[in-house]
């Protein structure tokens, strides 16, 4: 009876941690999304995140990166050459498609990297969220 | 206090055998140091933040306005906070204008005075509901413009513009892709403007900036664009189809400035961005921070500068082909195009160009280049650059030597490792009528004014 109780107890346990698991990001996530976006993103929008004035919009404070998921995994994949306003300020250089140079695995992993350090705090994202947006 | 300590755990020690003893005095100094050591440990930590605190108060006074000189020139304030203050010009009664990237309070362009003549703008007021890079003064007319077109406003006797409302539109028309659309401008003495008009593009990929994507060959953006357009000053809604392509294969120019002396025009070229992030297996992270140079070329009619195919290498100083076109780091190109009359380490950003004619600067400035670096992004993750007014000496319209950083300190930090670090970031440079130079920051929005005075 007793190993019973243990048992669901574990299962409980298990449970709340897959629940949080699914909107928190993972250590191994974050630390695969550091490194993606180290090689892959830092030129542009610096190491801090902050960009550049006029031409490479910020990371942080930004409706774009903390907002909707299916619109910012729709600008990693196909980017963005319209330029954009963020906060009143404009910024003007393209931003260049990464959906043939990140599979799924890596975009859910900078994102959720990007949606959680420089200040902000926003839910993980899955590789099957990234997917669905290639669609 | 220490030394009665000392005595107290000396008598106790005696009494004891001696390995015993030495475990007591061992565990007894740790006990009594311990204390002294996290005090030791807090104090130093309150020490350090009060020199970080002191290091920034410090830092924030430089910042206001001490930019690092030469011996005997000093820099005023002349006015802060005006907006994103890029090209500026002085009239000939000392009042200045400046364009705005972006609009403050709904304008784009702002004209300061200063009534009592102590250096520091007193008066100032704006018109103009466009945002844009370009303002020159010439003869009685003040040209502005925005990111697709040229406009004109009459200045009277004392130098103001009265119908701030009703401009000419010299030209419009001008390709806006948003990337590198500044239109910068400016004017000879033959009834001509000059007008860049930037490559909506880095190095004319078919996908712009991305890895592994070919050279367009030939580039179609040279068609309308990454070059410099020369129009009739005193025309009137003149496009593409009544200008002349008057140089080609320049990416983007910022920083231009007619040469008296040679009756001629010189622009600052901005080099291309990402060599390392789109070709790692040519170049390395730290050759991508450093290359191509930004270049400076003085232009007759019908020069190409080589861009998207060449870049320049200032350490080589050689016209390297680019590597979208099959260039891989050492093969040199460009036979055709033009060499630049100097270099500069790259992604630097020249954003203003001004011949120094004036008097009240030593004879070693006279006829010489300014030119102000914005400041760099392109080096991450390596340090960033720039961020200073550099000049050139130049003898007989060709220089004399070698660059040298004339205005410095403008960022307010040692390190910048993103723009955004940086307080001010030098964009625009002229030249009042006493010979002062001014410069506009359009990060903070303030306008410098650097005098020579001797001591």
């Amino acid at each position: 009876m007793k190993k019973i109780w243990l048992a669901l107890a574990g299962i409980l346990v298990a449970g709340g941690l897959w629940v949080i698991g699914c909107s928190s990001p993972t250590a191994a996530a974050m630390k695969r999304g550091e490194l993606i976006y180290a090689k892959t993103c830092l030129p542009c929008h610096q190491a801090d995140g902050s960009g550049v004035p006029g031409l490479n919009p910020p990371l942080r404070n930004s409706p774009y990166v903390n907002g909707e998921p299916a619109k910012l995994i729709g600008i990693v994949i196909n980017g963005l050459s319209d330029g954009v306003q963020i906060n009143d300020e404009d910024y003007t250089n393209p931003m260049p498609p990464f959906g043939k140079a990140l599979n799924d695995n890596d975009i859910a992993d900078v994102l959720t990297y990007i949606r959680n350090n420089f200040g902000n705090k926003a839910t993980a994202m899955t590789a099957d969220q990234v997917k669905a947006g290639r669609k | 206090m220490l030394f009665l300590s000392k005595i107290a755990i000396a008598k106790k020690y005696n009494k004891m055998k001696r390995v015993e003893a030495t475990v007591v005095y061992m565990r007894d100094t740790f006990l009594f140091l311990l204390p002294l050591l996290l005090c030791a440990v807090y104090l130093s930590s309150c020490n350090s933040s009060d020199s970080g605190n002191a290091g920034s108060a410090g830092a924030a006074t430089a910042r206001h306005d001490s930019l690092k000189l030469p011996d005997g020139f000093k820099s005023i304030t002349f006015a802060d906070s005006v907006g994103k203050a890029r090209h500026l010009a002085v009239t000939s009664k000392g009042d200045i204008y400046v364009k705005l990237a972006s609009l403050k309070a709904g304008k784009g362009i702002v004209y300061l005075h200063d009534s009592d003549g102590d250096g520091i703008a007193d008066e100032r007021s704006s018109f103009g509901d466009y945002g844009g890079t370009g303002l020159f003064i010439r003869d009685s007319f003040l040209y502005a413009s925005s990111n697709e077109a040229v406009y004109r406003y009459r200045l009277n006797e004392n130098g103001i513009v009265q119908q701030t409302d009703r401009p000419d539109t010299v030209i419009k028309g001008l390709i806006d892709r948003h990337e590198h659309n500044s239109k910068s401008l400016v004017l000879d003495r033959h009834g001509n403007i000059y007008v860049n008009i930037g490559a909506y593009s880095n190095a004319c990929q078919t996908t712009d900036r991305v890895k592994e994507s070919a050279g367009q060959q030939p580039c179609p953006i040279l068609d309308s664009a990454a070059g410099i357009w020369q129009f009739k000053a005193n025309g009137i809604n003149q496009g593409y189809h009544n200008g002349t392509r008057y140089a080609t294969g320049f990416r983007n120019v910022v920083g231009l400035d007619w040469n008296e002396q040679r009756d001629q025009l010189f622009v600052m070229q901005h080099g291309r961005d990402q060599l390392f992030q789109l070709f790692p297996q040519y170049y390395t992270a730290q050759q991508g921070a450093e290359l191509p140079a930004e270049t400076m070329y003085a232009i007759n009619e019908g020069d190409d500068g080589g861009w998207p195919y060449i870049y320049y290498d200032h350490l080589k100083k050689q016209k390297i082909l680019a590597p979208e076109y099959g260039g891989d780091g050492k093969k040199t190109a460009g036979e055709k195009a033009i060499d630049p009359i100097m270099a500069f380490p790259g992604h630097m950003a020249p954003d203003g160009l001004l011949f120094y004619t004036g008097t009240m600067f030593p004879e070693k400035y006279r006829n010489g280049a300014f030119v102000a670096f914005h400041g760099s992004w392109n080096r991450a993750p390596e340090k960033q650059k720039g961020y200073f007014v550099a000049f050139v000496p130049f003898k007989n319209g060709k220089p004399s030597g070698d660059w040298e950083i004339f205005a410095d300190n403008f960022a307010g930090e040692s390190t910048i490792s993103a723009p955004g670090d940086a307080m001010h970031r030098p964009c625009g440079l002229a030249q009042g009528p006493d010979g002062a130079l001014y410069v506009s920051d359009d990060s903070k929005g303030t306008i410098y004014r650097i005098v020579y005075t001797g001591k």
